[in-house]
Formats: C-alpha cells, structure tokens, sequence
C-alpha cells in the first residue's frame, strides 16, 4: 500500500478514495456475506420442508451476527505438525483476492472504485488466484483429507478457468470491448444472453465449479473429504474461508448479472436513479445466487473425473464452437439474428449432448419383478 | 495391505483412513483406504467398535428377554429380528401363533421395511452429496411410520412388541385406519424420493456401473436382501421358504440386471412400493378380532431340547437366528446371522479399482447397520 501511495504516477486523492472505498466494500461485503448465509439457510430450508434459522431475532435475521461472533471467539487451532507458514498465510491467499475483484465491479453507473480499461480481463485473473490458497492450505495442514482437497480444489479450479475465460473470450468478441462497463453500455435494448446463450450456458456451468459449490463442490465434499482443505481449520481463519467462497459467489453473480444480464443497465435504460439502478444490480446478482442454492438443494455430487472430462470434453470445445461462430459473424459482417440463432442451436446442442451422448451408451435394462416363488438354484440352472 | 512404488515416478501409495469418525461410514466403521491419487488400491475394513458380545449376553437371558436384545442389535429393522427370534423359539416349541397376531406382525414388519429403506433412501442421497434434501424428504415419512410404533408398541426405537407365541398385547382400536393413514404418506414420500434422486443425471452417471457384483459372486460371499437380488439372483425368503402368512400375499420381488449400486438403490425403491402392497392386502384380510397369544401358552418360556433355524427376510437381507437349547428358559448358544455383516465382507471386491468417491457410494448402497455388523 505505501507503493501504490509513493507512486508518483497515481494522483494522491484518487488512490486514496479507491483504497477507502475497497474498505467500505469490504465491510458491506462482509455484512453482505453474513446474510447471504441466512438467505441460503431460509431458501435451503423451505426446499427442505424446514424453516431454517427462526430463533434469533425475527424470522431468525440476528442468526449470521450470532454465527459470526461464536465463530470469532472459537480458539484458533493449528496442527502440531502442520507447516505454520503455509497454514497461516492460506486463508489470505484466498481471502484477498476474492475482496479485489470488487476494485472493478461496477455496482451503478456512477458507483465504482476504479476504471480499468480490461476489468473483464481483471475480474477473470483475480478470482483465479485463490487455487494457491486451496493447494496451500492443502499442503500445510499435514492432513491427506485436506491434501486431497487441495489437489481436487487446484485441478478443478485451473480447469474450469478455461471454458469461463473462453466463453468471456466470445463476449468479448461480440461487444468488441474487454470492460464490464463498456460491457453494460452494449447491453441496452438487448441483453447478452439472448446473442450468447451457449456463452451463458458455459459461463453458469464453469462459475459454480470455480466457486466450488454443488455439484461441483469436490474439493470440500462433506462426504467424501470430509470438508477438504477446511478440516483443520476452526475459528477466524475457518470463517474467513467460508467469508471468501461466499464473496467468490458474490463475483461471479455479479459477473453473470453484468455481463449476461445487462447489469445496471437493462430493461430500464441508465437515466434511472443510482438507487434504482443498484436495486436492478442486486436483484439480478440475487436472481444467480438463487438458482446457485437451488441447485445445491437438489443435486449430488459429480465424481472428480466426471468433472475434469466434463470440462475438457463437453465445455470447452463448445466454448471453442462459440468463439468460432462469433468469429464467422464478425467476419462476415452477419446480421445478428443468426449469431443469436447459430448460438441457441449450439446451446441446444451441448444440453443434448450432455443429455444423451456423454452419459453413457445403451439403455439400462429395467428391473425384472418376479412373482412366482422360484429359488435361486432353480434360476442358476435355467439361465 | 499393498503400498506399491512407482520406480517411474517416485510415487507411493497413500493410505487413508476413512472412520470411525467420518460422515459418511454410517456409524462407527473404518476403513483403511490405500489411493493411488483418487484411485482406490486397496481397502481394509475394522469393525467391532459396536461389539457388546450379544450373542453370549442372550445365553444369560431367558426368552422372552431376548427379544428386546434383537431390538437392539438391528435398530433399523426391529420388528424383522424381533420376528426371526420369536419364530425360533416358536419352532422349538412347538407353538402355534394366532392368525390376527401373525397379520399384525406382518404389517408391522413390513412397516419397518418402509421406514429402514427410507432411511436408506434419506443417507444414501447425502451420500452421493445432495444437500440432506433426500434426507428431510424421507425422514418426516419414518417419523409417521414411526409414531405408528409408538402407538402400538410405547417406544419410538426398541419396541420390543412380539412376543413367543404372538404379541404382548391388542393393538389401539384405530390401528387400521392408522395404518391407511401413514400408508398415503408414505406412498407421497416415495413419489418425492423418486422424482428427486432416480433420474438425476448425476445421479444416475455416479451410481451407475459403480461396484457391480455378478450373481456368482453374490452367492459365494453370502450376500442377501436388497444386495443379492440386485445382481440378479431372484431370492427372497418370502417367496422362496415362506415364514409367517407371507404365501398369502400377490406381491412381486424386484431383481437387477447390473449388481451396481444403482440397481440395490432401484430394488429398494421397488421394494418399498412392494411393502405398501402387502400392508394393504393384510390389512383388507385382518381378522377384526380374536386372540393374539396361543390359548395354551405356557406361563414360564421352556423349550424342550434341541436346536433349530429361524431366518426372516429382514430389510437389508437374510435376518437369521440359530438357536441350540438343552431345555430350560435360555438358550444355550444363540447365533446371530446379520445381513449387514456379510454384506459388508464383499466390501473390498466391490470397491478396489474405483475412486474415492465411489467407495462411500458403495457403502452407502449396503446399507450397513453397525450394531447390526458386531452384535
């Protein structure tokens, strides 16, 4: 910080209220995140047939600050014979890069800590950064659940990072500009999921598997790792894991919303009030993170290997077919009706495939439902 | 165990091990896992953290004490194991068990069926990782069949209701209706398992051709129930050495194609609609009144000397009792054959070559009961 305050090409007062304005985001954020957790505990709950938090203050609403304070005196316990350094440091590691990516988010028109020419390119590279925090954590808590993790949280973050940055490659393409906000602009009448569905398709798949969530959550599987990277920690650091997933959740809803959805800027065009425009922001970013818990209720969990040859068999050839039609009709100069039709037709294409190509080959006999008393050996010598 | 190095690459198998504390071994199991990345080499199971010595503790009790034993031992499927006990000694001694007392048993026992396979159903979808969503749909369902129990019998977990000869006493004068009540509740459950777990994709793409297990091999480590018939051999105590009133009820027994986890998931399903089947049947054809114990019950429990073979077809598969008396009220040794324990013997064959994941899978597609495994 005392660099980026010395450097003499940043204009004191500017840095200043960016570094002011990246503290007050991280303190909303932190309440924010808080109460996305009891969101996602009322919504998991009514899918449940249950009522999630009610005790703590009306319709449960203290439950997070209660959480977060018994989490905070918790003792903080490290294993003997884990590596200090590594165990430590992992929780920054992934904390603060999830907490940048709000440098770049654009919440309004006018709302927005700092302009950068590529806050796409930005977004993509900060949020990949947090696999060195996973494989530290990983490698530091001396645990082989926790090493495991590790491992998974690394080889699936590192793969999924590439459909999501080539799905971001076709928006790119199309809007002809690498900056969310520039982004937004471009989205006036029309949002981008009606020309880039395939796009949008690949980049909802990847953003769960990069926030780690179901049914991607292999690194943290509570059945199988039991919790993965997390099971040493407790206390603070535990809840700052937790506080940068759900900050993770929060980017790539809010990507999702800006760059899919039209952020701030459609249906109502961006002459409307910044209150009105950061109501639009939030409810779209809340539109994501609901079908994000959504999906949590209601599906198990992929395999690891179903995972990796997902991602490098199913989305990223279809991201690859994307950038290839964005780069015939940017060629061609075609109108954009059949970028949006050739995109629909992939969109379709890839749900078949993985409907009814990748799963499996032929169809599973049903059971058979015997009535008549016939024993075993009787059915050995028959067949 | 085989901890093998790779001169290559200077690699070595890890070994993991998995419980008795882990979430998924349904209860105090371990198991020594050796991976070869997520790859599974090898596998050593320990059981015997529940060993309480059962066997030998019902040597010292007589036979009507025992039964509360099997409550304990199989506390899934209570009435299953009250049932082979009762029908052991029975068979000692010679006793003719009432009709309207052998029709309460098996619509008793066939409600225990529904509610351990829900319970199956519940755990076996938090252990393929849906959010305990599988789990909160079936259990209110136990509950209701459970507040049946209680009813009947006083107690939500050792009910202790059967008795030598019938059972220890009528049941509430609204037991039927009871029963038709908690019936369509159950039937509703079913339906939400159904529609939330078996044509998931991912569900399907996890359980599918995971731990298959041909018929030969089903028959030579033992398997029974849900297990067995799932890699095709069409063998159900019910139907085949038919115990209590069973052969007067139209019902079918689902049996696999694969032996993979994904069938024992659909035979258990099916079977729970099966066991509604029956309730129904038994409830249209039981005998509104009469005696639930024989007129000439003895009033101390003796039996004559001898040994005999009671085996039931419990939820999780054969439920056997093999009892030796020398006359008197105890056993002289008493033998215990637990589904869950045999099942759990073709653990290693079934999981070696899989990855990580799948084991607790195929755990999970056991079915194991602890208590069950170490008596």
């Amino acid at each position: 910080m005392t660099m980026l305050l010395s450097a003499p090409a940043i204009d004191m007062p500017g840095a200043l209220a960016s570094v002011l304005g990246l503290v007050a985001i991280t303190l909303v954020m932190t309440v924010g995140v808080a109460y996305a957790t009891w969101y996602e505990r009322k919504i998991i709950a009514r899918m449940q047939l249950r009522l999630g938090p009610t005790r703590v203050g009306p319709f449960g609403l203290l439950q997070p600050i209660a959480d977060m304070l018994k989490l905070l005196v918790k003792e903080d316990l490290r294993p003997a014979t884990a590596d200090p350094i590594a165990f430590e440091l992992a929780v920054f590691a992934i904390f603060i890069p999830s907490f940048l990516a709000f440098v770049a988010v654009p919440f309004t028109a006018d709302w927005l800590i700092s302009p950068l020419p590529l806050s796409l390119l930005y977004l993509l590279a900060i949020s990949g950064l947090s696999f060195i925090g996973f494989l530290m954590a990983g490698w530091g808590s001396d645990n082989k659940y926790a090493l495991l993790g590790g491992m998974r949280a690394a080889a699936q973050l590192i793969s999924y990072e590439i459909p999501l940055i080539l799905a971001m490659v076709g928006v790119v393409m199309v809007t002809a500009s690498a900056d969310v906000y520039q982004i937004i602009l471009f989205q006036d009448r029309i949002p981008l999921i009606v020309w880039q569905p395939l796009g949008f398709i690949i980049f909802l798949t990847a953003s769960i598997a990069e926030v780690e969530r179901p049914p991607f959550d292999i690194p943290t599987g509570e059945s199988e790792v039991a919790g993965g990277v997390f099971i040493e920690y407790s206390g603070i650091r535990w809840s700052m894991f937790q506080l940068s997933s759900y900050v993770n959740m929060y980017v790539f809803a809010l990507l999702g919303a800006f760059v899919f959805l039209g952020g701030w800027e459609w249906p109502f065009g961006r002459d409307i009030g910044w209150g009105y425009q950061l109501l639009l922001t939030v409810s779209k970013m809340a539109l994501f993170i609901f079908f994000y818990l959504w999906i949590r209720a209601s599906f198990p969990r992929m395999r690891v290997d179903q995972l990796m040859s997902y991602a490098w068999k199913v989305l990223i050839p279809f991201a690859l077919l994307q950038i290839f039609l964005n780069g015939l009709f940017i060629v061609y100069d075609a109108p954009g009706v059949v970028l949006a039709a050739s995109s629909w037709a992939a969109a379709g294409g890839l749900m078949y495939l993985a409907f009814h190509v990748v799963r499996r080959g032929e169809p599973r006999k049903p059971l058979q439902m015997i009535s008549v008393r016939a024993t075993a050996v009787a059915a050995r010598s028959a067949s | 165990m085989v901890l093998e190095r790779d001169p290559a690459l200077d690699v070595v198998d890890m070994p993991i091990n998995m419980g008795p504390q882990h979430p998924s071994t349904h209860g105090v199991f371990r198991m020594v896992l050796v991976v070869n990345g997520e790859k599974i080499v090898d596998l050593v199971p320990h059981i015997g953290y529940m060993h309480r010595g059962g066997e030998k503790l019902m040597e010292a009790m007589d036979f009507r004490q025992g039964i509360g034993y099997c409550d304990r031992t199989e506390y899934l499927a209570q009435f299953s194991a009250e049932l082979a006990y009762c029908l052991a000694v029975e068979r000692l001694m010679d006793l003719q068990v009432p009709e309207r007392a052998e029709y309460i048993r098996v619509i008793l026992t066939e409600m225990n069926r529904l509610s351990s396979h829900f319970m199956f159903a519940g755990a076996f979808g938090v252990d393929a990782g849906v959010f305990a969503t599988s789990f909160t749909y079936a259990f209110p369902q136990r509950e209701f069949l459970q507040e049946v129990f209680e009813e009947v019998s006083g107690d939500r977990l050792m009910y202790a209701y059967f008795r030598v000869g019938g059972l220890a006493w009528e049941v509430p004068d609204n037991f039927v209706q009871r029963v038709h009540e908690v019936l369509v509740h159950s039937a509703q459950g079913l339906k939400d398992i159904d529609d939330l777990l078996t044509k998931n994709e991912i569900f399907m793409a996890r359980c599918q051709n995971i731990g298959s297990f041909s018929a030969q091999r089903a028959i030579a480590y033992g398997l029974s129930g849900p297990m067995l018939r799932a890699s095709g051999v069409p063998w159900d105590l019910r139907k085949d050495e038919p115990y209590s009133i069973y052969d007067r009820f139209n019902f079918e027994v689902p049996v696999g194609n694969y032996g993979d986890v994904y069938d024992r998931y659909l035979v258990r399903i099916e079977e729970m609609r099966q066991s509604i089947s029956i309730i129904e049947q038994a409830l249209e054809q039981l005998p509104p009144d009469g005696p639930i114990v024989p007129e000439k019950m003895p009033r101390r429990l003796r039996t004559p000397p001898g040994e005999v073979y009671a085996k039931v077809e419990a939820p999780r598969g054969e439920w056997g009792v093999y009892l030796v008396s020398k006359g008197g009220d105890k056993p002289y040794r008493l033998k215990m054959r637990s589904p869950s324990f045999c099942n759990l013997s073709a653990l290693r064959e079934m999981t070696i070559g899989h990855y990580l994941a799948d084991a607790v899978m195929i755990l999970g597609s056991m079915d194991i009961v602890l208590c069950d495994v170490d008596r």
